[in-house]
This record gives C-alpha cells, sequence and structure tokens, in this order.
C-alpha cells in the first residue's frame, strides 16, 4: 500500500464482514508527529484464540484461499515507522485496531486521500453499518457521520454518484486544515 | 462541513433520475470493482471513483456500481467487470482511471466492450 488511507480502506472491510452497525473511524495527530489510527466496530467480534492468530498470514476467514495480507501488511507499514498495531477484541462485542505510525520517520507513509477513502468505504456499504469519521490534531479538529446527512437525503442511496462526490469534497475540505502536513 | 443545503439538492435531482430509472423500466448495467487487499494495493480506489465521476458527468440513470472481494487473479488487478443486460459479462484487467471513460462511452453506453483492455487480450498478449 502506498497510503496509510488505503489501508484503512482495506481494513475496513473487515468490521463490514464482521456485521457491525457502527464502525468508527478516528485520526488522532500528537504534537509530536505521532498519528494514531483507530477502527473501532460493535460487528461479531474474535475469540482471545483467533486474535492470537489474526496477525498471521496465514489466518483469513475467507474460504476461497488461505491466505488474508490486510492485517499483516498494515503491521509492516506501521512497524517500518517505529509504531505497531494493537487488536483488541470480544466475541459478540466488536473489535478495535489501532494502528500508530511515526509520520516524522522517514520510512513512513503519507496518510493520503483520507476524503477519498470515506468516500469509497460508505459508497461500497451505503446502508449499513453508520460509519463516523473524526480527526483531530494540534492545528483542530473535525466530525462526520453518515447518520448524520441521512435525513437530508430522505431515502436516496449514499452510493448515488453525487452523494458519493458531495461526501468526498466536503470531507477533503474539512481534513485539510487538520492533517494537510501528513497527507502526501 | 459543505451545507446540507447542497445535499437536499442533490437529493431533489437524484429522485428525478430514480423516476426515470423506474418509468423506463430499462435494465441495469452493472460496473462491478475488486475491492480487496490486492485491488486496493494495486490502485483500485481512483478507478471506482473515476466510474462515478464518469456515471455522474453523463448522468448515467441505469448503471450501478459496486464493489467485490478477491476473486484469485490478484495479479490481474485493478479488475472491473461490466455487465450489460443481455450481454455476456466482460472482465477487464488492469484498470487505470485513464481508461475508465472509453470503457463507459463505448461498452455502458454504446454496448460495444473494448477488447484491448479485457482479460482476452491481456492473457493472449
Amino acid at each position: 500500500m502506498k497510503e496509510i488511507a488505503l489501508h484503512l480502506l482495506d481494513i475496513v472491510q473487515n468490521s463490514v464482514k464482521a456485521g457491525a452497525a457502527h464502525v468508527d473511524i478516528d485520526f488522532a495527530l500528537d504534537p509530536d508527529g505521532t498519528l494514531h489510527m483507530r477502527v473501532r466496530d460493535d460487528g461479531c467480534g474474535m475469540s482471545p484464540e483467533f486474535v492470537e492468530r489474526v496477525r498471521s498470514p496465514f489466518v483469513t476467514t475467507r474460504t476461497t484461499r488461505k491466505v488474508g495480507l490486510g492485517i499483516p501488511l498494515l503491521m509492516q507499514n506501521a512497524m517500518q515507522s517505529g509504531g505497531g498495531v494493537d487488536i483488541e477484541s470480544e466475541l459478540g462485542k466488536g473489535t478495535t485496531i489501532t494502528a500508530t505510525f511515526l509520520t516524522r520517520s522517514i520510512d513512513c507513509l503519507p496518510l493520503g486521500d483520507l476524503a477519498s477513502t470515506m468516500a469509497t468505504i460508505i459508497m461500497g456499504s451505503p446502508d449499513a453499518p453508520e460509519f463516523s469519521l473524526h480527526c483531530a490534531s494540534p492545528d483542530g479538529e473535525m466530525d462526520f457521520t453518515t447518520e448524520q446527512i441521512r435525513p437530508a437525503l430522505d431515502g436516496v442511496s449514499l452510493a448515488e454518484p453525487a452523494v458519493v462526490q458531495w461526501i468526498q469534497e466536503s470531507l477533503q475540505e474539512e481534513i485539510e486544515p487538520i492533517l494537510g502536513g501528513i497527507m502526501s | 462541513m459543505k451545507s446540507l443545503a447542497e445535499l437536499e439538492a442533490i437529493r431533489k435531482a437524484t429522485l428525478s433520475r430514480i423516476n426515470v430509472r423506474t418509468e423506463e423500466k430499462g435494465e441495469t448495467t452493472r460496473v462491478v470493482i475488486g475491492m480487496a487487499t490486492c485491488g486496493i494495493a494495486a490502485g483500485a480506489r481512483p478507478v471506482m471513483l473515476a466510474f462515478m465521476d464518469e456515471i455522474q458527468k453523463r448522468q448515467l440513470a441505469h448503471v450501478t456500481v459496486s464493489q467485490t472481494g478477491c476473486v484469485g487473479m490478484c495479479r490481474l488487478e485493478p479488475m472491473v467487470d461490466v455487465i450489460v443486460p443481455g450481454q455476456e459479462k466482460v472482465t477487464y484487467v488492469h484498470v487505470k482511471p485513464d481508461m475508465v471513460p472509453r470503457i463507459v462511452a463505448e461498452h455502458v453506453v454504446n454496448g460495444r466492450p473494448v477488447q484491448e483492455y479485457t482479460i482476452g487480450a491481456a492473457e493472449n498478449a
């Protein structure tokens, strides 16, 4: 992956497949350049045994093949910057995965196009779950939820091209002043 | 945030398009994009947004874009299936955003697949 935002697009699929009703995405940039990316869902969760094994590339829930590289690739890129990945999960409650990136490391990926990732995520699952995005840095913070825009759309799908474009553009406008420094 | 009033306008415009869709009862063309780890790493996200953009520009009412997982040919990603009703499914491989306007114009709108971008052309090369 060339961007942290692409890892987000990839691992959020895990939350969607886990049947989550809510997926909360949080980016927090500390003054020292440490970036915490947290994805919290209320999906089916994993047993402690599965959490133990889930970091292995040879563990996957899919049945077509025996490899799954989403989490291993995320770990590789987080660790390469000096950070890491933490996974907490409880069966029936949900999963929280937190990846830490030291953005001042020369080996750290850029954040990339987070607005496009969010638009793509929402487009891919327009009815459920509800997604929220919270970004914070010393420069400010922003909040966005799919729940907050649904009433204005009154039944029109979040996957309609005009809506996807609106989401992408409005998030871009809001994220740039907060996380613009680590985007590229 | 950009104004919710803008969303309201989008809703109205979209509703009239949806009405066209149901009144004409035309069958829907489906565009399906591979969005698993392999597809994303190979560049599927900009391809997906390019399709949305093109459909929006041309105001196409009978087209849906959706995402799918890994179909097992990761080396050919980004892959896109275009399914026009009454025609055989066509699979495009190594799709880049700049290929999207031509796929939409020639295949989605006019029903003629872009042979040189298809999996058949890639496998025979």
